[in-house]
């Protein structure tokens, strides 16, 4: 701790004084983001992708897209390609034919900056994927230095504000290791955030949880969502969906089969397909 | 057997006439570690480009790693001794030849680079399985970060997979080490040359060799002492 100062903490900036570091118990309420307004802007547009490992169709013509401060959940049975969609929209995942442009860039350009374009576009992994050898605040950083060229102070004070209203301000001098799941999954929500994103990316990100730790993960993206992030989540977390979704994609072996309002989607789904599957993700 | 011990040897003037047996066998001591040294360096840096290539997202930069691994480790190190020693110098141009071949210190500079880019063979097959074996995500979250490749290897991927080769880059290095003795086929006087002159000088061949064998043992319990530290000082608290 420098000896400037802190902030005295208020609502919309709880940065937490030292020896009064939030408890892992609750999210800390707070902006993580600057407020989006549904201005009805287009943040991510997937116009017509497909994608092939060689002769297997991963992706068939998928169309679809996702507005400024929309929360968009993607759905569907194993294998049906969700994942694979999710990364063709920074670009990790290649694809053969169409377009996606997020916030703007068009991905499959030539003239793209993929880096930079990525560093922008927030990403959740199933298995967290926190960098193992550098501690929590390292790992909140280290992007924040090398991709967007902060300085160190800076780039620290964000990450740790960020930790902090994860909840877990305590843990910042650990290792990834040394953190439960749900909390490693916390850090990596934040480690995204630290990058000003202007998209958030979750590819199942609850679901190499313990059960009792999804709860604490979905907070943090409920709470997200509230204020206006843009997001598009792959999960199978039905109550989540229904609490902050607008839409609700399902896709079913590379295709995007229902592309609804979260209301249509549960009320009733237009598909046999996506009726099925519903059936029987809900039975539990 | 009749054999006339004598341990007292090693303080016995040796005839090249500038100290003992003892002064020789140090002297063959140093540059033994000299060349283990200077051929590591080389075989670690590059070693590690080599493994790094074979692991790049680009075709033509696994080609070109998988052949060089597949030529450096299929010759016989002592072929390729002969190959750089003799060989080399005759089929550069002449005047390169020539000055290769008046270098002082030739067999050392020869012996390093040779040991060099044969060791580097075996460190890229560790580098490549170190990285190989992280987690395929760790790539992609690097890459999600905003990343480029270079910093993808630099900051995710090498830290990981280095940590995790330190035990069979490890014994590559000792194999590196004891690899040196191939050396005195050029005319290196490192410990094992060293060994045998004092054998043919002195007759005493079992002193001779139970003198370098202890060296030897010597080194590499240093060696194993130094890289047990290190992995106790670079280990991950928290990792399995
Ligand atoms: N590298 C690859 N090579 C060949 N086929 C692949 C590859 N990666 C994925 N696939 C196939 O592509 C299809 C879609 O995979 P994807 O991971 O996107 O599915 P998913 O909907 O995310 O499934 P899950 O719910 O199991 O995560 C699957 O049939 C899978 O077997
Ligand atoms: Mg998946």
């Amino acid at each position: 701790m420098t000896s400037t100062p802190m902030p005295a903490p208020t609502p919309s900036n709880p940065v937490a004084p030292a020896g009064q570091a939030p408890t892992d118990d609750g999210l800390q309420t707070g902006n993580l983001t600057q407020p989006g307004t549904r201005t009805g802007e287009t943040m991510i547009a997937i116009d017509n992708v497909s994608k092939w490992y060689g002769d297997f169709q991963v992706l068939t013509n998928c169309t679809t897209s996702v507005a400024k401060g929309e929360v968009v959940v993607v759905c569907g049975p194993s294998g049906s390609g969700k994942s694979t969609l999710i990364k063709t929209v920074n670009a990790l995942e290649p694809f053969q034919k169409g377009q996606i442009t997020v916030a703007g860039t068009k991905v499959l350009d030539k003239s793209t900056n993929l880096p930079k374009l990525r560093s922008r576009v927030g990403m959740v992994f199933q298995h967290f994927e926190l960098f193992p050898h550098l501690t929590i605040t390292d790992n909140l950083t280290i992007a924040q230095r090398k991709v967007l060229k902060r300085g160190s102070e800076d780039a620290k004070k964000r990450g740790l504000d960020l930790l902090a209203r994860v909840g877990l301000s305590a843990h910042a001098h650990k290792f990834p290791g040394q953190l439960s799941g749900g909390q490693q999954q916390r850090v990596a929500i934040a480690r995204a955030l630290a990058m000003n994103p202007v998209v958030m990316l979750f590819d199942e990100p609850t679901s190499a949880l313990d059960p009792e730790m999804v709860g604490e993960v979905l907070d943090v993206m409920v709470e997200l969502a509230k204020e206006g992030m843009t997001m598009m989540v792959v999960t199978h977390e039905m109550g989540f969906a229904r609490k902050v979704a607008d839409r609700v994609i399902f896709m079913d072996r590379g295709e995007i089969v229902e592309d609804a309002h979260k209301d249509d989607f549960f009320g009733k789904p237009r598909s046999e397909r996506a009726q099925t599957f519903l059936s029987k993700i809900l039975q539990h | 057997m009749n054999y006339n011990w004598n341990w007292g040897i090693f303080f016995e003037p040796s005839p090249e006439g500038t100290g003992t047996y003892a002064d020789m066998l140090l002297s063959g001591l140093l540059w033994t570690i000299a060349t283990a040294l200077c051929s590591w360096v080389i075989a670690f840096c590059l070693g590690s480009v080599i493994g790094v290539l074979r692991t790049l997202p680009n075709k033509a930069a696994n080609a070109v790693g998988t052949a060089y691994v597949e030529l450096f480790r299929n010759i016989p190190l002592l072929v390729q001794m002969f190959l750089w020693y003799f060989v080399l110098p005759e089929v550069l141009p002449q005047a390169w030849g020539n000055w290769l071949k008046q270098l002082p210190n030739a067999p050392f500079y020869t012996g390093v680079v040779c040991l060099g880019f044969f060791t580097a063979s075996r460190v890229a097959e560790q580098v490549r399985a170190g990285i190989q074996s992280l987690p395929r995500g760790q790539r992609m979250a690097g890459t999600a970060m905003g990343f480029t490749v270079a910093q993808t290897y630099r900051y995710v991927l090498l830290p990981n997979a280095y940590r995790i080769i330190l035990p069979p880059l490890t014994s590559e290095f000792l194999n590196n080490l004891k690899n040196t003795s191939v050396a005195l086929t050029i005319g290196l006087l490192e410990l094992t040359a060293r060994a045998r002159s004092m054998q043919e000088f002195s007759f005493q061949v079992f002193e001779a060799f139970t003198a370098a064998t202890l060296l030897y043992v010597f080194i590499n319990l240093i060696v194993i002492t130094a890289a047990s530290f290190i992995e106790r000082s670079v280990a991950i608290p928290g990792q399995r």
